[in-house]
Formats: structure tokens, sequence, C-alpha cells
């Protein structure tokens, strides 16, 4: 089938962007939709040109690193799925696709589709861990947790770190992000001890970073490729509250 | 001329205590005088860092991605071994060490192989303290299951994703230690060159992917956790940016590359579904404790997989693997499945599958067991196939997905430049000639979290270091090396893609230096790669520009170095006129058709020596010395 696309070109930071339309035929429904954009890529050279940066590596959905607005939705139409899992079968022929970077203050355009998203990190320096040292732990099966509360955390954990919460949100809030990481924490016996340092400095260097706060659109869960529900940010309003009233 | 791995004496169980209780150490106060250079951040390298950082060193962390969190560490599925024994099934060190010599085929070293063990059960305690959310019982207990080849339960898994949950617990980790200053991160910054001043490992050259510029950073050691090479064969299962740039440039710089026809082909794989595929993707090979490997007995099979009736379906691999059934370990799963394909015995569209079929695990333990297991695995399937595997059995086809060779290092895991070393993907040392499911993570953390700690300390404490900085003249022959590598890259200006250079290689290894090689088409190999490499440097057009993020010039690089690597891997498989594990010599054979190993003279370690980009590398050796266990056959039948 052949597809159009309209795609987002921006040389860096400082200069403007715009879009520009390009054509791919022979596109086969087995194809993932970055194995287009590497086919375009392939065209652009060939003909002399620039090709579009994009960020990818494991294209397995995990490594977190993909990421783009695809028809003003946030890793494409289908939920659950990063755009690197996105098979061309849910498109047409004809179709046009118009793809750009993620949008957010915080995450300024490097090139093209590819976005910086150190604030993330710096976000998850503040606290986002148990600080235990190499060696200092006890055994494995000292400290038991209950299943519920395991899988509860496992499902926040699996948060890939790839910002569509934030691009999606009208807030561009990375409240979904820093609540997966904190309500993980909150649940198992280990995150105890620094269980309201941890909310505090979290979300302290969330507002420093220029996110915005968060007014439940939930427009975080339904892009969130790995499913993490908006529960976390309710858990982590009142891990908030606990940490900073005197009763808490 | 002979290596020497530095093995510690002692029995072998009291080999590791020895060397930690009689290694020196770093003063706590001249620790921050020392600078280390880790370079790439998956389990080995974040683990290391941060570890090295709570010590007290300063650490200065590189990787090619934007963030450490994206490693490819993060996409390991299946889980981690360790001889805790929780399930009482009889599980101990001394099992897993044997287990995974065995399954090694002997060709990896006793006293790592048992130090690993040893460390496993520790590593462990640690995630779990870092808040790794390990699946669990309803006893609030630990839960394990058992995995590819092993007859005990002693894998701990976090669903199908252990590798990120594991990779997120050493970057936490990590980043504790960069908010306390004591490490600084570099990330999209690609290692260029290795600096070696007074034959000792003092520095890198990166490059900034976003501007391009070359940077030097001095250190008083360097430590490579920079991952495997299977891109070499174009589709693998690795992410698309793992490469082999740094470890081959070290090698380049001194460091040998031990037993690079050591790659893993993992059974497991969905198959390739078009010419412009760009990767593989593996599913955990934790599907086959509950699905069944088939193809149809009769060749040229026109039925879809519900329409053939039980009698005419062969459970190749319980039929001739009595014992370990769909266990068998990965290269012999691999070995059969290619086996029955060539047979014409293949399903789907292209031939190129066999059935993985989870049909009577679903109606002995209901479907909601199954869906608690494996869910993620099959919604994967399901979104990159549009088959249903709840309905229809899954088709799995073999594809590359771990690199067992890398560079030598000895029990230190310090490579033959002093001062350089090497964890995790990027070293050879502890899987020999076949990986065992759920070992890789293991020694990732283990190497990180827990080796380099001692033998790093014990290097700075007795090795004499003057003090070097960047203006040194070795930093401006490595830096204007790297630069014009990079942009004789950009210059060429010929008529073939990165792509095009890439996807050809890849054939070649692959049918050179895949499941099946032999002498003729080893040789074959060699000059075919050889005039590709030609190719490449005369007629390859790289787009963009220099000073900019340019991707394409990035995976020129890489591709650059695979075309050397592809060349010295079919050098290595020709030399190794044996079979042992996922090296399957056609011309050394049981006469049931497994693999014959030749441990006189073959019992090494073989360690390629650069000579010059165009003369054949020279060929060292480590004998590798069993005292402890017997060399036998392997056998899963």
């Amino acid at each position: 089938m052949k597809i159009n696309l309209k795609i987002w070109r921006q040389e860096h930071a400082r200069v403007s962007g715009a879009f520009v339309h390009y054509t791919v035929a022979n596109v086969q429904p087995d194809l993932s939709f970055l194995e287009v954009l590497d086919l375009l890529n392939e065209q652009l050279i060939a003909e002399g040109g620039v090709p579009v940066e994009f960020d990818h590596d494991c294209r397995e959905g995990i490594c977190g690193a993909c990421g783009m607005m695809v028809n003003g939705q946030a890793h494409g139409p289908l939920q659950r799925t990063a755009v690197c899992q996105l098979y061309m079968r849910h498109f047409s022929d004809g179709d046009t696709v118009t793809v750009e970077p993620w949008r957010a203050k915080a995450f300024p355009v490097i090139k093209d589709l590819v976005v910086d998203r150190s604030a993330l990190d710096r976000i998850s320096a503040a606290g986002g861990y148990i600080s235990v040292k190499t060696g200092a732990a006890p055994d494995a099966n000292a400290v038991l947790v209950a299943k519920p509360d395991a899988d509860t955390a496992f499902d926040y954990a699996a948060c890939i770190g790839c910002g569509a919460c934030i691009a999606a949100c009208p807030n561009a809030s990375a409240s979904l992000f820093t609540a997966a990481k904190i309500s993980q924490l909150a649940l198992l016996a280990q995150g105890q001890p620094e269980r309201k340092s941890r909310v505090v400095k979290m979300t302290q260097q969330m507002t420093a970073e220029g996110f915005g706060d968060c007014s439940n659109h939930g427009e975080c869960q339904s892009v969130c490729p790995k499913g993490i529900s908006i529960d976390a940010i309710a858990q982590m309003r009142r891990e908030y509250i606990r940490a900073k009233l005197p009763f808490g | 001329m002979t290596l020497n791995a530095r093995i510690p004496e002692g029995p072998l169980p009291h080999k590791w205590g020895n060397f930690k209780d009689h290694c020196q150490l770093v003063n706590p106060s001249n620790k921050p005088k020392h600078t280390i250079l880790v370079v790439g951040t998956g389990l080995a390298g974040a683990s290391a860092a941060a570890t090295l950082a709570e010590q007290g060193y300063r650490v200065k962390s590189f990787c090619i991605q934007d963030s450490p969190r994206r490693a490819h560490s993060i996409a390991a599925q299946g889980g981690i071994n360790a001889a805790k024994n929780y399930p009482n099934d009889g599980d101990s060190v001394w099992r897993l060490f044997y287990d995974t010599i065995k399954g090694g085929d002997y060709r990896s070293r006793e006293a790592n192989v048992y130090r690993l063990a040893q460390i496993s059960n520790q590593i462990i305690d640690q995630c779990v303290a870092q808040g790794v959310p390990f699946a669990r019982e309803y006893s609030g207990l630990l839960a394990n299951r058992s995995f590819g080849g092993a007859q005990v339960s002693r894998t701990f898994y976090a669903k199908g994703q252990t590798g990120q949950q594991l990779l997120l617990g050493a970057y936490g980790a990590m980043m504790r230690q960069v908010a306390a200053r004591q490490i600084e991160l570099f990330p999209r910054r690609e290692m260029l060159d290795l600096v070696v001043i007074n034959g000792q490992a003092r520095g890198i050259v990166v490059r900034n992917l976003l501007t391009g510029e070359f940077e030097r950073y001095a250190g008083d050691a360097v430590v490579l956790a920079t991952g495997g090479y299977s891109n070499v064969y174009y589709l693998s299962t690795n992410g698309k940016n793992s490469n082999v740039t740094a470890a081959w440039r070290a090698h380049k710089r001194g460091a040998l590359f031990a037993n690079p026809c050591f790659t893993q082909i993992h059974p497991t794989c969905i198959p390739v579904a078009s010419e412009f595929q760009s990767k593989l993707t593996l599913m955990s090979e934790s599907l086959r404790n509950d699905g069944r490997v088939w193809v149809p007995k009769q060749a040229g099979n026109q039925r879809l997989a519900q329409e053939i009736p039980e009698a005419d379906r062969d459970y190749y691999l319980e039929t001739r693997y009595p014992t370990f059934g769909n266990l068998v370990p990965r290269d012999v799963a691999s070995r059969n499945a290619k086996q029955v394909i060539d047979e014409g015995r293949g399903v789907g569209s292209t031939g190129l599958a066999v059935y993985l079929d989870f049909r009577d695990a679903i109606a002995s333990q209901g479907k909601s067991a199954i869906e608690a297991r494996y869910g993620n695995l099959f919604e994967m399937y399901q979104r990159i196939t549009g088959e249903d595997p709840y309905a229809v059995p899954m088709r799995i086809y073999p594809a590359v997905h771990y690199t067992m060779g890398g560079l030598w290092v000895d029990y230190h895991l310090m490579s033959t430049v002093p001062g350089l070393f090497v964890l995790g993907e990027a070293n050879f040392s502890d899987h020999g000639a076949n990986r065992l499911g759920a070992s890789a993570l293991m020694q990732g953390l283990a190497d990180g979290y827990f080796i380099i700690p001692y033998t790093l300390g014990n290097y700075l404490a007795t090795t004499p270091l003057p003090e070097v900085d960047t203006s040194d003249e070795a930093f401006g022959e490595a830096e204007a090396s790297a630069r014009t590598r990079t942009m004789k890259l950009l210059s060429i200006q010929g008529d073939k893609t990165v792509l095009d250079f890439h996807r050809e290689l890849g054939h070649l290894i692959w049918n050179g230096v895949g499941i099946h090689r032999h002498q003729q088409g080893l040789k074959k190999t060699i000059e075919d790669v050889r005039s590709l490499r030609h190719e490449f440097w005369q007629n390859l057009r790289v787009p963009g520009e220099a000073t900019t993020l340019n991707k394409n010039l990035e995976f020129a690089g890489r591709v650059a170095d695979f075309m050397e690597l592809g060349e010295v891997m079919a050098r290595d498989a020709l030399a190794r006129e044996e079979s042992c594990g996922c090296h399957f010599r056609e011309e050394f054979q049981t006469a049931s058709g497994e693999a014959q190993r030749r441990d006189e003279p073959f019992a090494i370690a073989a360690a390629w020596k650069y000579q010059g980009d165009e003369q054949p590398p020279e060929l060292e050796h480590e004998t590798l010395v069993f005292e402890n266990v017997e060399l036998t056959q392997r056998s899963y039948r």
C-alpha cells in the first residue's frame, strides 16, 4: 500500500520547524511503523536528502527510546502499544499519517522527532530508588511482600520512561511517570524508610523541571504503552499528604 | 603464547574467598583520588558504576542512549538464576556451577563459573532490597520457575520483564550516586577509542552524538560493559543500537578477542515476515516450559495447524530427547528446528518456522493459569503477527540472541591491556560455547556488583599509576584516528547505504557462521566479508553532517567494525576443528548427529590478537584446566 507521511522536520532547538510531506510506496502490512520510517530514510538518502532522525532501539516496546505523536496520539492509535510495536496492518492504502515529536516545555526538540528527556533522569535521581548499598542486603526471603502488593508494585514498575504520558497531557505533567515510581516503592516493605522524603523530593524536582500539574484529564493512562493506571497519581497525592502533615 | 588467567590458589569452593581475603584494598581516603571510566550502562555497567561510586571512587559513566536506563539489558525477559534452593528441590552452588559449565559444553573456566554460582544468591538479596518486584507466592515468599535445560526451579523472574526490573534497580542505584555527585553521567556519547599510555588503559575518546564533537576523558582504569555483537548478523534480537565498536576499538589497541565464533542462536523468536524487517523479537524460552514444539510429519504440508490431526504431528524434541523434551538447551533446540525446516517440514507462509503449541497446557491448566504466566508474551506475539496464540499455535524460528565470545579477561575480569576491565556480555568468560537461560542477567550483575569492586581495587592498590591528563600525545593520536575514520565514512559518497551493507554482511555471517558451519563455507565467508568490506570503504553513502545528530553516521561506524569482526568470527570458527555447544561444524558430529567435541586440543579459549587492518589476526590461547568436573559428552536424551 501507499502511505503519505506528514513529518515534523526541525534542524535543532534554536530554529523553528515545519511539516514536510513524503510518500512511501510498497508498504507491506507486516512492517512496523518505524520500518516505514526506515524505508523513507533510505528513499531520502537515495535522493540526496537528509534522513528523519528519531530515537529507537529495542523495537519491542521495552526500552522506551522511541516515541512520537502519530495522528495526534502519543505512540499512535493502538492502546498499550509503543510506536515501535505499531504495525502497518492497522493503516489503509492512501492514508496520510501526521508525525510529530513529543511536545512539552521540559522536552526541548533536539532534531526532527528526537527530544531531550533528561528531565526524567533528574526526577529519578531525586529519589526514585531505595538507598541500599551493595552487599548490605538481608536474605531475599527475610522480608515478605503480600502477592497483591508485589503484583501492583510490578504494574507500576513496568514504566518504560518514554514520556508519552507527558506528551499527551494538556498540562505536560510528569505526574504519571513520577507517581509510578513513588507508588511502586510505597507498596513494598523495603521502600518504607524513605517513603516520605522520596515523594517530597521527586515532586519538587518534577516542578523544578517545568512540568505542569495534574488536573485529572487521564490522557496519560490512555496512551501509556504499559497501561499504568492513573491510580498511581492518587496514591502519590496520598503519599504527599502523609509526608507533609504532622499526623500523616 | 599461553595466556595466564591468574586463577587463585586453593580448592574450587575457596578460590574466591582466598582472593578476597588476600587482595589489596585501596585506603578509603585514597578512593576519591581515583577516576574510573565506565562505558555502558546495562546490568554490568550500571551495577559497577553504582557500586564503585558507593565505595568512594569518582566514576564517569558513558552510554550511547539518551538515558542509562535504556541499555539493552532492559529487554531481557525470562529471569535470573540463583542457587537459593528456596523450592527445596535439590539445588546447590555446585549444581548451578555444574549445569552452567556442562551447558557451556566445557569451554568455560571452572573458577569463574564457580564464583558466579557462589555470588548468585547475593544478587537476589541485593535486587530484592532495591525493590525489584520479583514474582511472589501467596505466602509472600519469592516464586521460582524452571528454565530451559535446568531440572531444578532456580529462576527468579518478574513476569516477562526481568531484565527491565533488574536494570531499573541498578539504574536507581546509579542515579542515587549521580545525586550524590559520585557519578558524572555522559549520555549520548559513543566510545571510539581506548587510550593506552605506558601499556596501561588510561582513557577513552568518545564522540558526542548530539554535537559530533570528539571528547577526551582520562582515568585510572577503564571498565567496558558494552554488551555483545549479535548485530553483526544484521537481524538479531538485540536493540538496533547494540554494537561491538567500543570492544573492537579496544581490541585494536591490544585487547585479545576470545571465541568470537561462539554466538547463541535462540530457538524461540518470532519468524521473519518481510525483507524490510529491521529486527527480530525474542520470546522468552520460559514458553518452552508449557508449550510443545512440533511440525507436521510430512513435508510440504498445506493444512492449518488446527486441521492437522494428532497422528500427523511430530513432537520432535519430545521424541528425540525423552529426558529433557522441549527443555533441551538452546543450541540443541535451534539445530533441531533448522533440521526439520531443511527437511521441508517448516510451517507458516515462509516455511521458516516450527510450531510452539499451548493447546494441551491450556486444556490441563486452564487459560487463566497460562495467561498469568505468559500473558505479556502472548500479547506481544499477537501484536507483531496479528495471530492469537491462545487459539492457534505460535510460530517460532531461531534467531541470534547472545554472544558468548568477547574480549578475553582473566579471573580479575581484566583484559590483556592492564587497567582495561571488561564485564558482562562484552567479555568471554563464563558461558563457554553456550549460555544457559537466565544466566546472562546473573553474570552481568555478578561482574558489576560483586566482582569488579574487589578486583579493580586490587589493581589500583598494586599498580603504579603515573599522573596523566588528556593533553598527552596518546590522547591526541587516538582522537585523530577516531576523527579520521569518522570523516572518511562521510566523505566516500558512494551509492549504497549503511543499511544495504549491513544487510549483506548479515546474510554472509548467518549463512557462513550460523547454526551450521563447515570448512569450505567458512573459507568462502572470509573472502566474501573481505571483499564486502573493501566495497564498503569505496561505495558507502552516508548523508548529512558530522556536527549534528546523525544516526546514519553512527551506524556506519558500527557496521565498519562489524565488517572486521565478521572476518575474525569466520577465522575462529575455521580454526576450531570440533563441534561444541553453539559451534556446530558439520565435519565433527556423532553418529546420532550431535556435536562432537575434541577436548584435545580444543579445550581452550581461542584469543585473537589484532595485527593490522589487512593482516590476519594471530591466535593465542588459554588452556582450560578441568580439575573438578569430568568432561562428558552432553546428552539430553
